[in-house]
């Protein structure tokens, strides 16, 4: 359905106008139907929000597998975990009231509803996921690779950094897809909390529109069978294949890292 | 009477409430093969870790007494680590490539110790013909290490050891994970390395132990039961228990 669909969408629209051109309005009497804008959306919010939590979700899986003491340990993971727990909504509802107007505030902006804003609260999001598989995967290290590093006269840092994640990457790859699924398909949150502007972003402090929002605000009001309809499903097919490329390069990568383990 | 390179000093050592090595006295001399025998449980390998400081890494051990490297304190607040550690190798009774290519598992300690960039591809040729391993794998140094036999990697894993020309090298059963011949090749190479080095060696085969060391320690229970040549605890040992363990009437 869904390719027969964007078919009969680029029956009516040519497929360069949809990829090339910088405008969605699907309202104006022409119909200006290209997701150059809302690709570039989708992008950025889901790039800040990895730039965000990959890091800091590895580290914090690395800290809580191999820094800290058991009973800190106890303290945070329930913490972490129940941050998956939160319904989108709120999220969503944070980012009106607390994270908008606080970025609003440190830029000096109108309102801070935008991609920087939406990047913020998908890092939340993805946090859980990217911590408790990373913590998987750093834990599933065998001692005897760290043993052999610290005999090898590398101190802890050392071990840290160029044994056990590197060992663990297959795995770090894995939770990082997986986070980075989650920001890509999350509706909610950047439906409230981005702005809504489907024009093309400049920057992260720009207002944005996600494929995913703009699909869940105009399929319940759009005609049934007509072009708008049909280029809904259009960028759902390309929301599709981008996450499809993203788990075969990620699939390609643990298996060329895979040959350097028993 | 030899040169003292490594001792211990009422060493005694516990995990949690286990009083596992009961105030141990040794001394291992220089560029000679030592070997630790005992049956499993008695603290061989818990002795052999704690001449390089691997306890550091469990909670709630408890270690007191001193080991000293030439008379040196090995657990003194002011010695580093790692610079005691690049003087004491060890070689793991599993044989633990890192999940690198066979030139990476020898490069590693050589970058971290940011030995001149130049210098490398030689220090590595010459550790690996050491073990005796040159022949076998100077084609294919970029494979993946875990992609060699066992024997293979335990010989990669004591050049990744000799390597750094440590003084003392340990080895915890480095040949109860290999075959035979493999055991035979490692055997070959502790003969040709004692010459450079102090090796400790654990080991549960009699024969090896035999055909190899110096001398030889038994230990049963934590404690060290008796310590001499290797000629004197298999042929004439002072102690029944020693006997009775050689002899193969338990253990």
């Amino acid at each position: 359905m869904l390719l027969y669909n964007s078919a009969a969408f680029f029956a009516d629209v040519k497929p360069v106008d949809f990829f090339t051109g910088s405008q969605w309005d699907p309202e104006s009497a022409k119909g200006k139907y290209s997701i150059a804008p809302l690709l570039v959306s989708t992008g950025l919010v889901t790039l800040g929000a990895m730039l965000i939590a990959v890091p800091l979700g590895i580290f914090t899986a690395a800290f809580l597998s191999e820094l800290a003491h058991p009973k800190l340990k106890n303290i945070l993971k329930p913490f972490i975990e129940m941050l998956a727990a939160i319904p989108s909504v709120a999220i969503g509802f944070l980012g009106i009231v607390l994270v908008g107007p606080g970025i609003a505030k440190i830029f000096g902006l109108a309102n801070g509803l935008n991609a920087l804003n939406g990047a913020v609260l998908l890092s939340v999001m993805a946090l859980p996921t990217i911590i408790t598989i990373s913590e998987d995967a750093i834990n599933a290290v065998p001692q005897s690779h760290r043993e052999a590093s610290l005999a090898l006269v590398a101190n802890k840092w050392e071990t840290l950094f160029k044994v056990t994640i590197p060992a663990a990457l297959p795995g770090l790859i894995a939770a990082v897809m997986l986070g980075l699924g989650r920001a890509l398909g999350e509706t909610m949150t950047v439906l409230m909390a981005t702005g809504n502007a489907a024009v093309l972003p400049t920057g992260f402090l720009d207002s944005v529109r996600t494929i995913t929002a703009t699909i869940a605000i105009e399929m319940g009001e759009v005609p049934f069978q007509t072009t708008h309809y049909f280029a809904l499903f259009a960028i759902a097919v390309v929301l599709f294949l981008i996450t499809l490329a993203i788990n075969l390069a990620g699939e390609y990568f643990v298996n060329r890292l895979r040959k350097f383990h028993a | 009477m030899d040169k003292i390179k490594l001792s211990a000093h009422r060493l005694n050592l516990h995990f949690g409430k286990k009083h596992v090595l009961k105030n141990i006295h040794i001394d291992f001399p220089n560029n000679k093969v030592t070997s630790l025998i005992g049956p499993s449980g008695c603290g061989k390998s818990t002795l052999l870790r704690s001449f390089n400081r691997m306890h550091d890494l469990s909670p709630d051990v408890k270690i007191e007494g001193d080991i000293q490297l030439d008379g040196n304190n090995i657990y003194d607040k002011k010695v580093s680590v790692t610079a005691m550690r690049k003087r004491i190798g060890m070689v793991f009774q599993k044989p633990n490539p890192l999940p690198k290519s066979i030139y990476e598992n020898l490069s590693y300690a050589l970058k971290l110790h940011a030995f001149p960039k130049n210098e490398i591809p030689g220090l590595i040729e010459m550790a690996l013909k050491e073990s005796y391993l040159w022949d076998e794998v100077k084609d294919e140094l970029k494979k993946p290490a875990v992609k060699l036999s066992g024997g293979q990697q335990q010989r990669l894993c004591i050049a990744r050891t000799v390597v750094l020309r440590p003084e003392v090298i340990l080895m915890d059963e480095p040949c109860s994970a290999l075959d035979p011949i493999s055991s035979h090749k490692i055997e070959e190479l502790i003969m040709s390395l004692k010459s450079n080095y102090t090796i400790v060696i654990v080991t549960h085969n009699m024969q090896q132990a035999q055909r190899i060391s110096d001398k030889v320690a038994f230990m049963y229970l934590g404690e060290l039961v008796e310590f001499d040549s290797s000629e004197n605890i298999f042929k004439d040992p002072q102690k029944e228990l020693t006997r009775n363990y050689v002899n193969g009437h338990f253990g």
